[in-house]
């Protein structure tokens, strides 16, 4: 029995392997090193160099925009979904994920169709004698980039906690006199705090490490950490350095992942 | 459009591998050439090409495969830092591949590459024109490495119903009348190219406190910049989104037949004057299949489709006299006369220091 099992998983064990240790080591093994394969810790440090803390910075500034505008429009979306009854709300989903479908940077490419300065929506707004809209490579457009481009993994999680949300609980609230706002407050909000939570992890991580969006919406103008790293590889052909801020990346996102699992299981023991 | 598909490949690997892998983009892609050739020496029925995205007209490959009875496998890579590594990995082995000047000069101090045997390629010396070799010289000294494919300049695009005075100089980059009505290209030595000569410097220069001028410009411009791209300067200047554009010459006489209100000058200041040629690395599988290939590119009617194709200046004086339209084939734009453009550079490679030493810069321009 055991012996089956431990054969079934080979696959996914070598596709582990092959994809993700492997590369995982090869980027631990440049990012401490230098050129000349000595042990270094330069390229890690190297983050506290002017023009890399502020492309970090700023990453962090837009991805927590992000993943705040991101909670704020998917918990209602998410209430409203799971407070469907019947056939509708598969399809209201599949509404949703449908996008998805389409490759990520096609999606990101429309958007900066869209938004240019001759775009679809100025063309609009001109035949409309409305003021053109100027979003077009500035942290906005990025923004919109990111909040478009994630919202889903925000809002699936927290759907799928608040869809197993016993209806009996707010019953009982309401029994027991709870108000709308106490009810939301007290019973739901802590009950789908693990959705909310890894909703915000899937959110956050990728919009910390994106350098598409950046590139194509923001003109390139403000440099992400994840410009500075993808430059590192296609452009400076430096791979140390880029390894050594992958690193730096990678530490911050386990980080929030810790995080996360803590107070997850806060949100379990609350749930009991 | 090349930068797209490379774009996708990147957003694939990002979303198989999760973000925190996209450094590993060089590590983990596999190449078709790789396992091909390893142990095989009796592989001669396939050359292995590697070139720049979008360079090349289609059919021509065809017709080599069909005349020849090789099969061309065929691969695109966007700039010339990215083609580097793989072609110095030798983990992929190409017979062919097509880098600009400043790189083959890296590749030729680095021993990458072996010489040409210009018996094997009667077609270049025949049909090439002697200028373009004598240019060559600058980067491949005695010509021994390097067949030249295209060639152009670096000039500045501008659409003529947003601009109402002549463009003549550079500085225009720096009027604040076209503030975010300016494209510039997103790579390290086009950018900093444009200060440098605007302040009468060379476009080669490591002298540091030059490049700080230069530096310092591109920062003061950085508000009235719309936009650094590299391909998409194409498309936004015929959709009509920026009044100036740094833009290479051959993408120039595209731009000019879709949208006829852009118009491309070379600055009085000078510029950049590139060439992109053929070479062997030194591992290449098959030297032979790679001779014949190169041949056949330099045949006068091959690069006359090349030229109609991706509308990049050919060197090849034989296919320019089989150009049709007369205003094409005396086009200042893809044939300028270089004796009135005093001030024209060829890139030359700087150095694993210099190299350092502009990427710094570059990165220094965009932390500000």
């Amino acid at each position: 029995m055991r012996d089956s099992r431990k054969l079934l998983s080979a696959p996914f064990l070598f596709w582990a392997a092959l994809f993700i240790i492997i590369p995982l080591c090869m980027v631990f093994y440049y990012g401490l090193t230098d050129k000349t394969g000595a042990f270094t810790l330069d390229n890690v440090l190297a983050i506290a160099s002017p023009e890399h803390r502020k492309a970090f910075w700023e990453a962090i500034k837009l991805s927590v925009v992000s993943t705040v505008i991101c909670l704020l429009l998917a918990y209602p979306l998410a209430m409203i979904l799971a407070g469907m009854k019947g056939n509708h709300d598969s399809f209201i989903i599949l509404i949703f994920i449908l996008p998805m479908w389409m490759n990520f940077l096609l999606r990101t490419l429309a958007w900066q169709t869209l938004l240019e300065k001759t775009g679809v929506i100025n063309s609009i707004l001109a035949v409309l004698h409305l003021p053109a809209l100027k979003i077009i490579n500035t942290p906005a457009a990025i923004v919109l980039g990111m909040v478009y481009n994630f919202l889903p993994f925000m809002v699936l999680p927290i759907y799928n906690v608040l869809v197993k949300i016993d209806s009996n609980l707010i019953s009982a609230a309401k029994d027991l006199g709870a108000n709308g706002a106490q009810t939301f407050l007290r019973v739901t909000l802590p009950l789908s705090t693990a959705g909310v939570i890894s909703g915000i992890t899937m959110v956050f991580v990728p919009a910390l490490t994106t350098f598409v969006i950046s590139q194509l919406l923001g003109g390139s103008k403000i440099l992400l950490i994840g410009n500075i790293i993808e430059q590192e590889f296609t452009q400076t052909n430096n791979w140390h350095l880029g390894s050594g801020l992958s690193i730096v990346l990678m530490l911050f996102i386990i980080l929030n992942m810790v995080l996360s699992v803590v107070t997850d299981k806060d949100g379990e023991v609350n749930a009991l | 459009m090349e930068e797209e598909k490379e774009e996708m490949k990147k957003s694939l690997v990002l979303l198989l591998c999760g973000a925190l892998t996209a450094g590993m983009l060089s590590g983990c892609g596999s190449d078709p050439a790789a396992g091909n050739n390893s142990g095989d020496n009796a592989k001669n029925d396939k050359v292995y090409v590697y070139n720049w995205g979008e360079y090349i007209e289609p059919e021509t490959l065809k017709m080599f495969e069909e005349e020849t009875g090789i099969t061309v496998v065929y691969d695109e890579f966007e700039t010339n830092e990215i083609m580097y590594p793989k072609v110095e990995a030798g983990a992929s082995a190409y017979d062919v591949v097509c880098p600009s000047d400043y790189m083959i000069e890296k590749m030729i101090q680095n021993d990458l590459l072996q010489e040409i045997d210009w018996d094997k390629i009667p077609n270049a010396k025949k049909n090439i024109g002697a200028q373009y070799f004598e240019q060559s010289e600058g980067f491949d000294p005695g010509n021994k490495y390097s067949v030249p494919y295209c060639w152009g300049t670096v000039g500045i695009l501008y659409n003529k119903t947003m601009v109402d005075e002549p463009v003549t100089s550079w500085s225009i980059l720096w009027d604040e009348k076209y503030a975010d009505n300016i494209l510039m290209q997103r790579s390290v030595r086009d950018i900093l190219m444009i200060p440098l000569k605007l302040n009468g410097y060379s476009a080669n220069t490591l002298n540091e406190e030059e490049l700080e001028v230069a530096k310092q410009a591109l920062i003061d411009q950085a508000p009235l910049v719309q936009a650094y791209v590299i391909d998409e300067v194409r498309d936004k200047m015929i959709g009509g989104e920026a009044a100036l554009g740094v833009i290479y010459s051959g993408e120039a006489i595209y731009t000019q037949r879709e949208n006829p209100d852009l118009e491309y000058v070379i600055p009085e200041e000078g510029s950049n004057v590139w060439i992109d040629s053929w070479v062997i690395p030194k591992n290449a599988p098959s030297k032979e299949n790679a001779e014949k290939f190169i041949d056949f590119m330099c045949r006068p009617d091959i690069a006359l489709m090349n030229f109609e194709y991706i509308t990049y200046s050919t060197p090849n004086e034989a296919a320019r006299e089989l150009i049709e339209d007369e205003e094409i084939r005396n086009s200042e734009i893809a044939f300028p006369d270089l004796s009135q453009h005093p001030n024209m550079e060829v890139f030359n490679y700087l150095g694993e220091e210099g190299d350092e030493l502009y990427n710094q810069i570059y990165k220094e321009i965009f932390s500000n």
